[in-house]
């Protein structure tokens, strides 16, 4: 509730300083010292002081689980804030509109940790969606950012609008919005109902996939990716996709078993097709923002493992991957802005120009490849411990497991180019300070790799 | 104790990084592994605790580092390696040299932690960090061809190492307590079917770092594409991780399933021991000469592992050392040349002999030694390994016996070219080998003629492992 509650304050707060306040240096602080606010208040209220509490009827219910995921993303938008601040500012005076931006962004993200009611979920997904649109066309003299923000806007609006549809045949088949343990089991003997239900779960599904970019749902995915402004990208990659998955693991940890059988065929068939669009194209591709967008696709369908039952291994699992994930990316995107072109020949040589950006580059590809003593490792370990554990065949271990061999393939490229390949790299001047900011990215993500369970053990206790 | 093998490599490695200084980084990584060899040597002989500690609490993961005979043996031999290949290499010339020496330590500390971990997941780990630093080591200062060759060994052995991974899962899944501990592992409630499912997992692994034929293709090019430094560690040490998978896991762990696939697996290793041997005899370049003969000499430990018999096992056990050992002689040697005439083609040496006579002995030395002459450490593992091979099947042992005429043949063939004939032009334009080059040789052919002569310190130290392995 405080999270909610005070990201929406902070939104409207940033959005009136662009009135008052010219400097983007100012705007820049306020807008971290606002995130810090936001992390006090929602660690208030984990342990248990609230700043206004009432009753929600049962709407929105705070677990400890959703608490600690807040935490999680806000932080993580506190360092991509940190690094990025500069980069904001390039693309307008008003750098404040895009912070408030980010906190409404965050508000959806906290409605999404904390939603037990249907509505809730729409209403927090739109809340999430709307500020990314404008973001996506930030670049508002760019005809591919202009390009991006409609496809976006216009693919957006029609999954929400088969998410409604989805919702309406699930009160329509239950009577209810609120997501209490399986309304309707097919032991239950009401056929008609059943089918209704079956139906509604199967379209929430879509639309849950569209957000989350899982095939065949993410054709929007690389177009847009490409199109928006690359710091915006990588917000996009990043904090969104994580809120994204953790609405959709809590829908369908209750209701999956609604569905039965079907639940296991469909999302194999989601999780294998995933793997296959995101790592496949993303082994042709020429641009690295571009292979960026389709290892975020792969990456996706191995973050969908969390859905495939409830265990232990899949909680820990997704909040491991999802911050693990996030950094990387973040890093990576971070390297890629200070990079005059998208292709990979601009990162021809960086080891002999900036041996430590090579090094901390190198540190974020081998997480998202999962190599070990990286955090990257211990999260694809425990996605798999968890498909393994909800009883998932082998076989579909063994295709994910091909496929994280296939991603070593172009996240290595990248390496290949940075350190054997001769040349310049073509980049602009990046500052000592931003690398070391990037440096404790790296450290954070070789400490996840030896010590995995420092992220999760505060689920507990 | 045994966490000093870990952190005296890691934490010279991460000194190295900071001196620029080529002679002085050479010395220090000198001087860091020779004490890392004198505490070897000791562990060899001594009782050493095992060292444990949590690590992952919520994975039921320990870090537990413990040493029997077999990893002892194993440790022995990576300890000797790194200082022998560092003083042999020591006067080459490579750029930025602080980082490559750095980067051989990073292996060094891998390589240890592989045969040191009593915990799958630990080992696991060490089995992936052992690989990154070769990776960049070979594509940074390997040959011509060496980024995309380098790729492709790395994955092959990141896909294998993924299907262990898998095995790991699956039997940590099916402990109680979900530990993954070796004795937990080995007490794992798995089904029949299932162990021969998860012994196939962790095979993979096994049968690509080895390699076993047909999983070979990686190396014969990757050894003659890297640095002769880093293929002296590839091949005297880290080819031996596949077969320590073996005696390690396999064996222990699926004992039925292991007898199950005997045949099979010594059908293709004996295969594949021909294959290579033949191919051999065709190379002219020498290190891809020595490259086959270290695939059919490694296809038959494994052979004579699967054949699940106390003394091939025995055999296969001191080989594992003496293998090392006769390999990196041969690579120093190939080194020299290579440095010193700036050819690899043995069509262009010859007359070696007469022009540096003491390098000729030694290269005769060796070769006697690679084709497993009476009196040589070869001669008492493989004469172990054929009696267990015979007693599985006769006609497999005199299948796999061709091998012995066909490593006589190119073996003598190549010193033949190298040592004999008319002193070539490269030959006599060649500048006296470095001393100390000489000095780890010498070092060296003593270890190879006296565990040859009086091999009882080996059976010692194995006889630990090689009654466990036999109370299955």
């Amino acid at each position: 509730m405080n999270a909610i509650i005070v990201s929406t304050l902070l939104g409207v707060i940033m959005m009136f300083c662009s009135w008052g306040i010219k400097s983007q240096k100012t705007q820049h602080t306020i807008a971290l010292v606002g995130l810090f606010v936001l992390i006090i208040s929602n660690l208030a209220q984990l342990n248990g002081w609230f700043v206004i509490d009432f009753d929600t009827k049962g709407m929105l219910a705070f677990t400890r689980f959703g608490l600690f995921v807040n935490t999680l993303f806000f932080v993580i938008t506190f360092i991509y804030i940190w690094l990025n601040g500069e980069e904001i500012a390039k693309f307008d005076n008003q750098a404040a509109d895009f912070y408030a931006l980010f906190f409404f962004i965050l508000c959806g993200a906290s409605i999404l940790t904390s939603f037990d009611n249907l509505l809730m979920l729409f209403i927090g997904i739109e809340i999430l969606s709307i500020p990314l649109y404008i973001l996506t066309g930030a670049d508002k003299k760019n005809l591919f950012s202009n390009e991006a923000a409609l496809k976006y806007f216009l693919m957006g609006s029609f999954s929400t609008g088969i998410l409604l549809l989805g919702i309406t045949f699930i009160y329509g088949a239950t009577g209810s919005f609120h997501l209490v343990e399986p309304i309707l089991r097919p032991s239950d003997g009401l056929p008609k109902e059943q089918m209704i239900l079956s139906a509604g779960l199967l379209l929430v599904f879509a639309a849950m996939n569209f957000k989350v970019s899982a095939a065949p749902f993410h054709f929007w995915t690389p177009d847009v990716y490409d199109g928006a402004p690359t710091v915006f990208t990588s917000f996009m990659a990043t904090i969104v996709k994580a809120a994204g998955f953790i609405a959709f693991i809590t829908i369908f940890n209750s209701q999956s078993k609604a569905l039965g059988y079907t639940w296991e065929l469909v999302l194999s068939f989601v999780i294998v097709s995933t793997l296959l669009v995101g790592n496949i194209v993303a082994v042709f591709q020429r641009s690295v923002k571009r292979m960026l967008a389709y290892s975020s696709i792969a990456q996706a369908g191995f973050m969908l493992f969390a859905l495939y039952g409830k265990s232990i291994f899949a909680t820990e699992g997704i909040v491991l991957y999802a911050t693990v994930y996030s950094l990387a990316t973040i890093g990576v995107f971070g390297v890629l802005i200070k990079m005059k072109e998208n292709s990979f020949e601009a990162f021809n040589g960086l080891a002999k120009a900036n041996p430590l950006l090579a090094f901390v580059t190198t540190i974020f590809l081998f997480s998202l490849a999962g190599i070990p003593l990286t955090g990257g490792f211990f999260a694809k370990y425990y996605m798999l411990n968890a498909l393994y554990a909800a009883g998932a065949g082998l076989w579909l271990i063994i295709i994910a497991i091909l496929f994280a061999a296939v991603s070593v393939f172009y996240y290595f490229k990248l390496v290949q180019a940075m350190y054997f390949a001769s040349g310049e790299p073509t980049m602009h001047e990046v500052p000592k300070k931003y690398t070391y900011a990037l440096l404790l990215i790296a450290i954070l993500l070789l400490i996840l790799g030896v010590f995995p369970s420092v992220v999760f053990n505060y689920l507990y206790f | 104790m045994l966490i000093s093998f870990l952190l005296i490599p890691i934490l010279t490695a991460i000194v190295l990084l900071f001196i620029k200084k080529d002679t002085l980084a050479a010395q220090t990584a000198i001087a860091a592994s020779l004490v890392t060899l004198v505490l070897a040597v000791f562990a060899s002989f001594n009782q050493v605790e095992a060292f444990d500690m949590a690590w992952l609490p919520s994975l039921n993961s320990r870090f537990t580092l413990e040493a029997d005979g077999l990893a002892k043996i194993l440790i022995l031999l990576t300890a000797i390696s790194l200082p022998a290949i560092l003083i042999a290499s020591a006067k080459n010339e490579y750029k930025q040299k602080n980082i490559f020496l750095s980067l051989l330590l990073f292996t060094q500390a891998g390589l240890m932690g592989v045969f040191l971990a009593g915990d799958a997941l630990l080992f696991y780990f060490f089995w992936e960090l052992a690989l990154i630093p070769v990776y960049f080591l070979c594509s940074i200062w390997g040959g011509e061809k060496r980024i995309a060759i380098t790729f492709k060994f790395f994955i092959y052995t990141f896909l294998g190492s993924l299907f262990m991974l898998i095995g790991i899962l699956f039997l940590n899944a099916h402990t109680a307590e979900h530990s993954f501990s070796i004795q937990a592992f080995i007490h794992a409630n798995l089904t029949g079917e299932q162990k021969i499912t998860a012994f196939a997992l962790f095979f993979i692994a096994f049968a690509i770092k080895m390699p076993i034929f047909p999983l070979h293709t990686w190396q014969p090019d990757t050894y003659e594409q890297s640095p002769t430094a880093v293929t002296m560690v590839m091949s005297a040490v880290m080819v031996k991780m596949g077969l320590y998978g073996i005696l390690r896991w396999l064996l222990p762990l699926f004992p039925v399933a292991f007898a199950a696939h005997t045949n099979v697996v010594v059908f293709l290793s004996v295969v594949g021991i021909l294959y290579a041997s033949f191919i051999a005899i065709r190379q002219d370049d020498i290190k891809r000469l020595i490259a086959y003969s270290s695939i059919a000499h490694i296809g038959l430990m494994n052979a004579a592992i699967f054949t699940n018999t106390g003394i091939a096992i025995q055999g296969a056990l001191i080989q594992l050392f003496s293998h090392g050992i006769n390999v990196l002689g041969l690579w120093i040697i190939a080194d020299i040349l290579e440095q010193q005439t700036g050819t690899r083609s043995m069509q262009q040496m010859g007359g070696l002999a007469k022009k540096q006579p003491t390098l000729a002995i030694l290269l005769v030395g060796f070769a006697l030694a690679n084709i497993a002459m009476p009196l040589t450490n070869a001669f008492v593992g493989e004469f172990l390994m054929f009696n267990g091979l015979f007693i599985l099947n006769p006609w497999i042992a005199a299948f796999a016996g061709i091998s012995i005429v066909l490593a006589a043949i190119y073996t003598l063939n190549m010193v033949q070219k190298v040592a004999y004939g008319e002193i070539s032009e490269k030959i006599n334009n060649m500048p006296a080998p470095n001393k100390a080059a000489q000095a780890v040789l010498i070092i060296l052919l003593i270890i190879v003629f006296v565990t040859g002569v009086y091999p009882q310190p080996l059976f010692t130290l194995t006889a630990d492992t090689l009654q466990q392995l036999l109370a299955k």
